[in-house]
């Protein structure tokens, strides 16, 4: 190490390990249903999509969590997204796939992808 | 990446509770769930609340498990970790809320306290540099060697107010100002750090050593391009083996990165550390004491002046402050002095940490604004007493302060409201005492302790404190006379105003302190001879209440001396003669019918 630079470079590739040990620092969370019936229909490979994801576009102040069951067995896997400019949206019948589509769209581009959303899957 | 993290306290307090076996079993229960990928374990210095370890947090939810038990782990790995559902009946009860959990900072452990020195215990692994550097590590010393000039460094320190928190509160911009300036003939200066934290029930340097030793590391380097050093030592107790270990660790990684050794930052500047060891001599933590084992010569102080800043250790100019002190400074001169001096009370700036103990709930480690009441910390941080006990004193400073009571629960904490009253801040050890400790058998402890410590070179100290010893000794056998009270506080003076070094200095505070404020304990134990606390064995007699005796037998069972007779059904007695006082018959009794008197 010679320079600044070097130190922020290092500072810089662990700042999403170190951003999840502040509590107040997430103000987007991606909560997963992880309860049997959510496993049951394939939330696992979700959790990780959503969490490579998120690495991948290397985004502060997000954070992956998983949640119990919200009583909708059926739409399961179902991920709750809540971001501050667009509240709490909750998506269904999620699939890798729709993860990393949710993340580029939703988190990134502010647009709420309306087709995996519960109100358009009823 | 990781989804969520686990971080398990490896402080010496929770590795003594068992944390180590639950990092193992973390591993295994997160492989056996397949979640290797999701949750990493991490392993980090003290919490602070050290009473309920071994303490767990997971992220990013923010839970805190306490006295967690192995085999508590496979139903969190499972729940929580798996499932997303978190285990309540395991959090910290202060913790849960109706409305969900309740962030850690937010309790009232937590809530009081502002971490400077202990901002990244408990929050970054100690083993890896990358994680002190995600958190700022090493900004300050590329700062100053890219941007500011030694005597910019040192006029930071003076501005900040920063005092050394070793005790004594010296200046420590004075204090680098001297090393600087006094000798200016080219040759080899020093830094050292003091980490023989001797006095007992304090723990504050060893947390921070365990919990975030960079940041020493850092700090003695900024010291070093200050005063114009290129080698350090840490002087660290060998009873700190953690400590010790991730010292090296540390000085490892960090030469590894460059940051220590030749040429730092490519400005030019060297810098080098190197650990020694104490073999566990109090007087030790003295600093011409340290330096001269430093130097490999027996422990032993020598005279003032010259200072360690003209003529410290190898007859060099040296900078000697202690561990807690340097943690402070990479954040100073990040944030800038302002910042650090709008902390604190006018001739006190920043925080103190203070390692809480003795009779209170919430045993651990705690970090406070300068001029917070000591009332605030028993009471709000500390949680009060247990059993409801009443407080009687607390005693800051160790075996060189004095005592705290009831009156002055309100006082400032800060260095000169400390001395005010005849205690001291010391390096921080704070033993809280309730109704049933004696204050003499305190002092008495206390002096036991710098009778065994003292390193006998100088007269005053070796013999003085000896013969103090003995007049307390006295006194709680019930053979003390008045005339032994003004004796004593005679001798306290003299001792005082004739020792070598600062053990020798202090040592009779703790007797004076108590003598100034619980007089009225030494009369009792001298003229009524009768220990009120219920301590002190000589003046103690154990009886049994005939009405309230059932004659249930339990009592003679369990004495050890076969001091107890009398027939089933029937009151028994306790023979004086035989009674070694031992209290087991007492804590037996189901009918409260034993007391002592």
């Amino acid at each position: 190490m010679k320079t600044l630079a070097d130190l922020q470079a290092i500072k810089e590739n662990l700042q999403s390990q170190m951003d999840l040990r502040n509590e107040s620092h997430a103000d987007t969370k991606i909560a997963v249903g992880m309860a049997t019936c959510g496993i049951a229909a394939g939330a696992r490979p979700v959790v990780t999509a959503f969490s490579d994801s998120v690495q991948e576009h290397k985004l502060h102040g997000v954070s992956v969590t998983l949640m119990g069951c919200i009583g909708l067995c059926s739409q399961e896997p179902i991920a709750e997204i809540t971001t501050p400019k667009d509240g709490k949206v909750i998506y269904v019948k999620m699939t890798p796939e729709k993860a990393k589509r949710v993340v580029e769209e939703h988190i990134i581009g502010g647009n709420v992808v309306k087709e995996y959303t519960i109100d358009n899957n009823k | 990446m990781y989804r969520s993290q686990v971080l398990v306290c490896g402080g010496t307090g929770c590795t003594s509770s068992g944390s180590p076996a639950i990092i193992e079993r973390l591993h295994e229960e997160i492989k056996k769930n397949g979640l290797e990928d999701e949750v990493q374990v991490v392993r980090t210095g003290c919490f602070g609340l050290c009473a309920l370890g071994p303490i767990m947090i997971v992220y990013p939810e923010g839970c805190f498990y306490s006295a967690v038990k192995e085999e508590d782990i496979p139903e969190i790995v499972s729940e929580h970790l798996l499932k997303g559902r978190i285990v309540e009946h395991l959090l910290y009860k202060e913790t849960v809320t109706e409305n969900g959990i309740k962030p850690l900072n937010d309790t009232n452990f937590y809530k009081k306290q502002h971490r400077v020195a202990l901002r990244n215990c408990g929050v970054i692994n100690p083993e890896n540099i990358d994680e002190y550097i995600a958190v700022d590590g090493y900004q300050a010393l590329g700062k100053v060697l890219n941007e500011m000039t030694p005597e910019q460094v040192i006029q930071t320190i003076l501005d900040s107010g920063l005092r050394g928190r070793g005790g004594a509160g010296f200046p420590t911009g004075k204090k680098w100002q001297l090393a600087r300036t006094i000798v200016q003939d080219g040759g080899q200066k020093y830094v050292c750090c003091n980490a023989d934290e001797g006095d007992p029930g304090a723990f504050m340097d060893r947390s921070v050593l365990e919990g975030d030793p960079h940041v020493v590391i850092e700090a003695m380097a900024i010291a070093g391009y200050a005063i114009g050093a290129t080698q350090g030592y840490i002087y660290v107790r060998a009873e700190y083996p953690i400590a010790v270990q991730r010292l090296r660790i540390a000085i490892n990684q960090a030469r590894e990165y460059g940051l220590l050794g030749k040429n730092i930052f490519g400005k030019g500047f060297d810098f080098d550390l190197d650990i020694r060891l104490g073999a566990g001599a109090f007087v030790c933590g003295e600093e011409t004491a340290l330096m001269t084992s430093i130097e490999g010569k027996r422990g032993e102080p020598r005279c003032r002046p010259p200072f360690p800043a003209e003529k410290g250790l190898f007859q060099r100019p040296t900078v000697l402050n202690n561990v807690e002190t340097y943690a402070n400074v990479p954040q100073i001169i990040l944030k800038g002095a302002d910042w650090f001096s709008s902390m604190g009370t006018e001739k006190s700036k920043g925080t103190k940490v203070f390692a809480l103990g003795g009779k209170i709930n919430n045993t651990g480690l705690v970090e406070i604004p300068m001029g917070t009441t000591l009332r605030e910390i028993v009471y709000e941080i500390g949680g009060g007493i247990p059993s409801g006990k009443k407080f009687k004193a607390a005693q800051t400073g160790g075996p060189s302060g004095g005592c705290i009571p009831t009156e002055h629960l309100d006082i400032k904490i800060d260095y000169d409201n400390l001395i005010a009253i005849g205690s001291m801040m010391g390096s921080g050890g704070l033993i809280v005492m309730d109704e049933d400790n004696c204050m003499v058998d305190i002092a008495k402890f206390f002096l036991e302790f710098t009778v065994d410590e003292s390193c006998g070179k100088c007269t005053p100290c070796r013999i003085g404190t000896k013969r103090l010893y003995e007049m307390l000794h006295k006194i709680t056998s019930g053979n003390g006379t008045l005339e032994d009270l003004d004796k004593m506080e005679k001798l306290c003076y003299y001792i005082k105003n004739n020792s070598l070094c600062g053990l020798g200095q202090t040592a009779p505070n703790p007797v004076l302190s108590t003598l100034r404020y619980f007089k009225d304990e030494y009369m009792a134990h001298v003229v009524d001879k009768k220990c009120p606390a219920g301590v002190c064995t000589h003046l103690l007699q154990y009886k049994i209440i005939e009405d309230k005796c059932k004659g249930c037998t339990a009592c003679a069972r369990v004495c050890p001396a076969g001091a107890i007779s009398g027939s089933v059904k029937e009151p028994h007695s306790i023979d004086p003669a035989k009674c070694i006082k031992c209290g087991a018959c007492m804590s037996k009794c189901k009918f409260g019918a034993i007391i002592k008197e």
